[in-house]
């Protein structure tokens, strides 16, 4: 057989001392590196992709998985991966693929801004012991409100509200459709969101049955393959989405492989079996602003009036696209910068498209607030958001509130080892083959799940005790608490804050 | 028999009242003097009929799960958006990305329609959606189809002369298409097979025809009576080999 060129990167390695020959490795690892060799384990290190299952399933910590010593010689400009993309380009003709978000290094802007607090001037709040308010509105907010008295004095609000999602803490989970996670992953997310108080959302491929009881906690999703899009689905949870772009992926369509398609998800998404589905790079409906306008209106009037949220990619004309969509009738915007995890993206798309998130949340908000319809729509940022610091600095630039979706799916075992679009991931999150989807246990991965955002919010409530406010809404947008450090003058200058020191 | 008069109307309120008449129970609404409002018959559900008399605006029945809608003159572009049941009969023309993700009921257009007909339509066993079009289509006609059965005519064009535009079938990997009059491979999307049509073919067509002509006053044999074109997938993942794993 032609051996690749392209040499295995990991090296999978059991200690035969420590071996015990039970064989759960061989169950354990979704992409087939071990084999019973009759007395032992046979390893074909070529397969592994480093996701750590096997690892923490063996019972005598026999396993190691380290990094294959045999490499191309080091080189500063012809990176590791630029040598082993050509050979395995030169061997396949094929587009690379990537799993997760972008993973190159590079000036990350969020480590390079810090927060304020505050000092004998002005008392900090401990949030412990003092009321601390995270709840957080999503939608249209009136430019002024009026009112009337009635005959014994009293105001009465005479302003229309418009429908606003209410959240308990400014975080939600960013979509992930039944397809490209499996649908316990998906009930994990339902659960989490029900039990924090946010909300969950489809992604593109339908709402299975299973989720119904957690639709007051969801939003759904209308994409370009109008996958499992109906009037029930659209009236059924909370909100709708349009999704025009995806972070990871900007520009282009979503590619489920054929692998991810089995019986059930064909059907919830209406194509055959085993077919790729093909979410067109466009949506054929929508070539413009007013197209946009057409297609949020048509999904208002099919749903009396929910919010509608439209996602798209960070690219560098965001801010004059963010005002469109607010002009368009959006209730929420939603950015996705270029570090956004997906299921599966060619690698020069995810790599080198679209702008991170922090220069596209000043870019938007600034354009907004200049404009005058800031309150028009709620923002919501996401692509790379990976603590409750890059929440709350979001937050401070001007997020109402932020998504989240590697991190979620963390809590659920996800190492990040990127291989999400073979289907075969180990930890049943990314993929519909039974035997592995079966091990991921929606109540016992809830609780995981719930315990991240407990502590993100407990993390964002000792942050806004440092910086002395009381609520969420006293960070929003308050870029006077932020200052960068080691940014030049025109970075700092477009996201709107001074150099620390200043 | 139900009158609403369109006449200067917003859609907004036309639609209103359009869903207190179905809620009410009314089963047969005529809307007079259309004249352009958009999203009429969207998201609406239930059994109702819905004659409309002028031209009706863009996204017509979008979403739209149960009611059959009658228009008598000419239609606008992204009607039967992603829509779930019913049937629109179009006794003219229309635009252009008709039935875009069209997940079951009819639609009978009498005349041409416009680019990007029947684009992403799916199907499963029981639920398929049917986009039948008397005059001729523009480019892209099926494109990405997962499912469903698309029917060209070309009525009012001669024997032998194109009626359908360039790239048919672009993407498609499900559902089948059926075109009275010639096609050239050349013009089809890479995934598509082009094939004649056989017994089986012919009960399928009869059977979507019929309707389709007792629905437009037309003479089932005289539509019956050239031959018909198939065009289906030919791999279910066209593009299975696009990628290095
Ligand atoms: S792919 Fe994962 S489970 Fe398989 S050998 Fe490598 S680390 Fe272990
Ligand atoms: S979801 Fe699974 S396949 Fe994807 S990066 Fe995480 S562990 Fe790997």
């Amino acid at each position: 057989m032609f051996k690749s060129q392209a040499p295995p990167i990991f090296r999978a390695t059991i200690d035969t001392d420590k071996c015990i020959r039970c064989k759960r490795c061989i169950q354990n690892c979704g992409w087939s590196t071990y084999s019973w060799g009759g007395d032992r384990v046979q390893i074909d290190t070529s397969k592994c992709v480093n996701c750590l299952r096997c690892y923490h399933y063996c019972p005598t910590e026999a396993i190691e998985i380290l990094k294959e010593e045999t490499r191309f010689k080091d080189n500063g400009y012809w990176s590791y991966n630029h040598i082993r993309n050509i050979k395995r380009q030169a061997e396949t003709g094929g587009i690379p693929l990537t799993g997760m978000g972008c993973d190159r290094e590079g000036t990350i802007l969020f480590d390079h801004l810090m927060l304020d607090a505050c000092q004998v001037t002005n008392p900090s709040i401990d949030p412990l012991r003092e009321p601390m308010e995270l709840k957080t509105f999503l939608g249209k907010k009136p430019s002024k409100l009026e009112f009337t008295k009635d005959k014994n004095g009293k105001r009465k609000l005479v302003t229309k509200m418009p429908p606003n999602l209410e959240l308990a803490a400014p975080v939600i989970f960013s979509p992930m459709s039944y397809g490209s996670i499996s649908l316990n992953a998906q009930k994990v997310l339902a659960r989490a969101a029900k039990e924090c108080g946010i909300l969950m959302n489809t992604g593109e491929g339908g709402l299975h049955e299973d989720l119904k009881p957690y639709t007051s906690n969801i939003i759904v999703q209308v994409a370009s393959g109008r996958f499992g899009v109906n009037p029930e689905y659209l009236n059924a949870g909370v909100a709708v989405e349009i999704k025009i772009g995806q972070g990871a992926k900007p520009g282009i369509g979503g590619h489920l492989p054929g692998e991810k398609i089995p019986l059930e998800v064909a059907k919830a998404r209406m194509i055959p079996v085993g077919t790729d589905a093909l979410s067109p790079a466009p949506q054929h409906d929508i070539y413009s602003i007013e197209d946009l306008r057409q297609l949020i209106y048509a999904i208002k009037e099919a749903t009396n009036y929910k919010p509608v949220s439209v996602k798209i990619a960070t690219v560098h004309n965001v801010a004059a696209i963010a005002s469109g969509i607010v002009r368009a009738g959006a209730d929420i915007v939603y950015l996705d910068g270029f570090r956004g995890g997906t299921g599966a993206a060619p690698g020069i798309i995810r790599d080198h498209l679209g702008i991170p998130i922090e220069h596209a949340l000043a870019a938007v908000d600034d354009r907004l607030r200049q404009e005058g319809i800031r309150n028009e729509a709620s923002i919501i940022a996401a692509g790379g958001i990976r603590s409750a610091a890059d929440a709350a600095k979001a937050i401070a630039l001007g997020a109402d509130a932020v998504a989240i979706g590697t991190a979620a799916l963390m809590t659920m075992g996800c190492t990040l080892c990127g291989k999400c679009y073979t289907g075969n991931c180990s930890w049943g999150i990314t993929t519909q083959r039974p035997e592995l989807t079966a091990r991921l246990d929606p109540e016992v991965y809830a609780v995981r799940l719930s315990n991240l955002i407990r502590a993100w919010v407990h993390e964002l409530m000792e942050v806004l005790g440092a910086l002395g406010v009381n609520a969420v809404e006293s960070l929003r947008g308050s870029r006077e608490r932020l200052r960068g450090v080691g940014l030049d003058a025109q970075t700092l200058d477009m996201l709107g804050i001074k150099p620390a020191g200043r | 028999m139900f009158e609403i008069d369109a006449k200067d109307k917003y859609y907004r309120d036309l639609n209103e009242e359009v869903r207190a008449a179905v809620d009410s129970g009314e089963k047969d609404i005529r809307l007079k003097n259309v004249n352009g409002q958009y999203y009429l018959a969207t998201g609406l559900r239930g059994k109702v009929n819905i004659t409309i008399e002028g031209v009706p605006g863009n996204d017509l029945s979008a979403f739209m799960d149960g009611p059959t809608v009658n228009i008598k003159s000419n239609a606008q572009d992204n009607i039967a958006n992603t829509m779930n049941a019913g049937k629109i009969v179009i006794h003219g023309s229309a635009g252009d990305v008709l039935g875009y993700g069209m997940r079951g009921g009819k639609m009978h257009i009498r005349g041409d329609v416009g680019y990007r007909v029947g684009i992403h339509m799916k199907g499963v066993k029981r639920q398929s959606p049917t986009i039948i079009a008397g005059g001729t289509a523009g480019d892209f006609f099926g494109e990405y189809m997962a499912g469903g059965v698309l029917i060209l005519l070309g009525l009012d064009s001669p024997e032998e002369s194109p009626i359908v535009g360039d790239y048919l079938g672009t993407g498609m990997h499900g559902g089948t298409i059926y075109i009275r009059g010639p096609v050239q491979q050349k013009y089809c999307g890479a995934e598509v097979g082009v094939m004649e049509t056989d017994a089986d073919d012919k009960k399928v067509l009869e059977k979507h025809l019929k309707e389709y002509c007792a629905d437009l006053g037309l003479d089932l044999k005289e539509v019956m009576s050239r031959p018909f074109k198939k065009l289906i997938p030919v791999s279910s993942r066209p593009y299975g080999n696009l990628y290095a794993y």
